[in-house]
């Protein structure tokens, strides 16, 4: 079972339509980068200077990766990561 | 009151891209949050200060600056809460000129959120939803219910299981379909965020908050025409997501700029968070550009317990930049500021009210906050919704018989009788 992507709606169009995409890598960083190769459209949304933007949350099995190791956590098949936007709340 | 529209839709507060008014509350390119924009110069064509003197005393006197198309079919009523020359409180602070902004009395359900979830449901009408909701920490959750009861709407609120008993029971009393969830309030925020995307519900402070976060600034307007159509010196505020500070800002930023006050902005604002829940303070303090955020909250104040804020960012650059500072306080300092705030002015505040109370003490003990210039503190919610805070605190009432002889055996309540 590969690593699943869930992609919000806003980031769908750049994913083909697709709410799940199946990817590859043993951290975070490795697994975006797979979806990024895949999906091109989705590098500027993701990442600006190479830097996750801030207003994206990452969260591998619904942990939030700034209370594990950001970018380098580890995953593996069978994980979800989920890309949820940050700003709501309050 | 003929409506008037002057909203020029929303615009995001990284990039700057505009979107028309639409349900969505981040920029689809960076995720930016979204900001409603306004035409001011138009707003400035048709506002006066009589104008808004003769309309009734509810937050939508100042309807040009808020986000609805048409008439507010939610909350007529809210807002205009008293604001208080708080002199005994500032005899105990040390302090000159003090004004406390009681929420604490806002109508319907006595916290500063029945004005931003006025203005989010009355949206939520005009869009023509059916489901409204949110992620809360209590008050929210409150006046959700409450106000959705009200407009005949059908509500779903998401709250941490471990919320206070009144504030869970003060918002299923009203119909609402409540739902705990065993995590912290990040956790229920990143839920409904997933849900709200799903099904396209409106859920208050998620789609629907860039309308929702405006709502706030009523509370910066009425402070500046209660004081005389001028701004204070100083603010002190209570923040959990880091909205409120802005917007109050915001607000004040808005009345120069559409010219009911000539007096330029130069109000330095302060925030005031607990310990066991202080990543703006934190991030204010460090220096930090972003707040780091605070995986499991531990505070009593669980209004003010939201570890990772969408406007922490914008709330510590403000801050800093007004020539203001943010503190936090400790669970027996925010109990110690709940009674000081009660015994000085007769205001019973919620936990996020002793916050405030404790950190303006702070503040000005440090030197930071002038003990000789007017500073304005915001009380946003009721003490009776968190009263097992203070309820160790406080004196148990002495038990005797009805007679007179044990009345006058409780030691230090008689004194001479007046009549023979």
């Amino acid at each position: 079972m590969p690593i699943t992507v869930q992609v919000p709606t806003p980031m769908r169009e750049q994913a083909g339509g697709k709410a799940e995409v199946a990817v590859a890598g043993a951290t975070v960083r490795a697994a975006l980068d797979d979806l990024v190769r895949q999906y091109p459209g989705l590098a500027p949304k993701l990442f600006d200077g190479g830097k996750l933007r801030p207003y994206v949350n990452v969260f591998v099995n619904d942990e939030d990766i700034r209370y594990l190791d950001e970018m380098d956590t580890a995953v593996a098949d069978g994980q979800t990561i989920a890309l949820i936007p940050a700003v709501a709340g309050g | 009151m003929p409506t008037a529209d002057f909203v020029t839709g929303l615009k995001c507060r990284v990039c700057g891209k505009l979107y028309p008014k639409a349900p969505i509350n981040f920029c689809t390119d960076d995720f930016g949050p979204l900001e409603v924009a306004y035409d001011l110069d138009r707003a400035r064509q048709v506002l006066g200060r009589d104008k808004i003197a003769r309309r009734p005393r509810a937050m939508w006197r100042y309807r040009e600056l808020l986000p609805l198309d048409g008439e507010p079919s939610v909350g007529p009523q809210v807002g205009c809460t008293p604001l208080i020359r708080a002199d005994r409180l500032a005899d105990a602070l040390g302090v000159d000129r003090l004004w406390i902004k009681n929420d604490a009395v806002n109508f319907p359900t006595l916290s500063f959120k029945d004005r931003v979830v006025a203005v989010a449901l009355s949206k939520a009408r005009e869009f023509g939803m059916r489901t409204v909701g949110c992620a809360s920490t209590g008050n929210l959750a409150n006046s959700v219910a409450a106000q959705a009861a009200q407009a005949g709407l059908d509500t779903v609120i998401l709250v941490p299981a471990d919320l206070e008993k009144a504030k869970i029971f003060g918002t299923a009393v009203y119909g609402a379909k409540v739902i705990s969830v065993t995590g912290t309030y990040d956790e229920v925020n990143r839920l409904c965020t997933q849900i709200a995307l799903k099904y396209g519900w409106g859920f208050v402070n998620v789609n629907l908050r860039p309308f929702y976060a405006e709502g706030s600034k009523s509370m910066g307007f009425e402070i500046a025409e209660d004081l005389g159509w001028r701004f204070p010196q100083h603010v002190v505020c209570p923040m959990a997501g880091g909205a409120l500070v802005g917007k109050i800002h915001k607000a004040f930023t808005e009345l120069h700029a559409t010219g009911l006050v000539s007096q330029p902005v130069t109000t330095k604002m302060w925030g005031a968070q607990a310990t066991g829940c202080n990543p703006i303070s934190d991030c204010v303090k460090s220096n930090r550009e972003r707040h780091k955020p605070v995986r499991k909250p531990d505070t009593i104040c669980k209004s003010l317990a939201i570890g990772d804020p969408a406007d922490g960012y914008f709330a510590a650059k403000l801050i800093r930049d007004s020539g203001g500072w943010a503190e936090d306080a400790s669970d027996d300092e925010i109990v110690d500021g709940m009674l000081l705030l009660a015994r000085t002015e007769g205001v019973f505040a919620e936990t996020a009210g002793g916050t405030t109370v404790a950190v303006a003490r702070k503040l000005i003990e440090a030197g930071r906050l002038p003990r000789d210039e007017e500073i304005v503190l915001c009380v946003t919610g009721n003490g009776l919704k968190t009263q097992d805070a203070v309820f160790e605190a406080v004196e148990r009432p002495a038990v005797i018989k009805p007679s007179l002889a044990a009345f006058e055996e409780l030691a230090g309540v008689v004194g001479e009788p007046v009549l023979a």
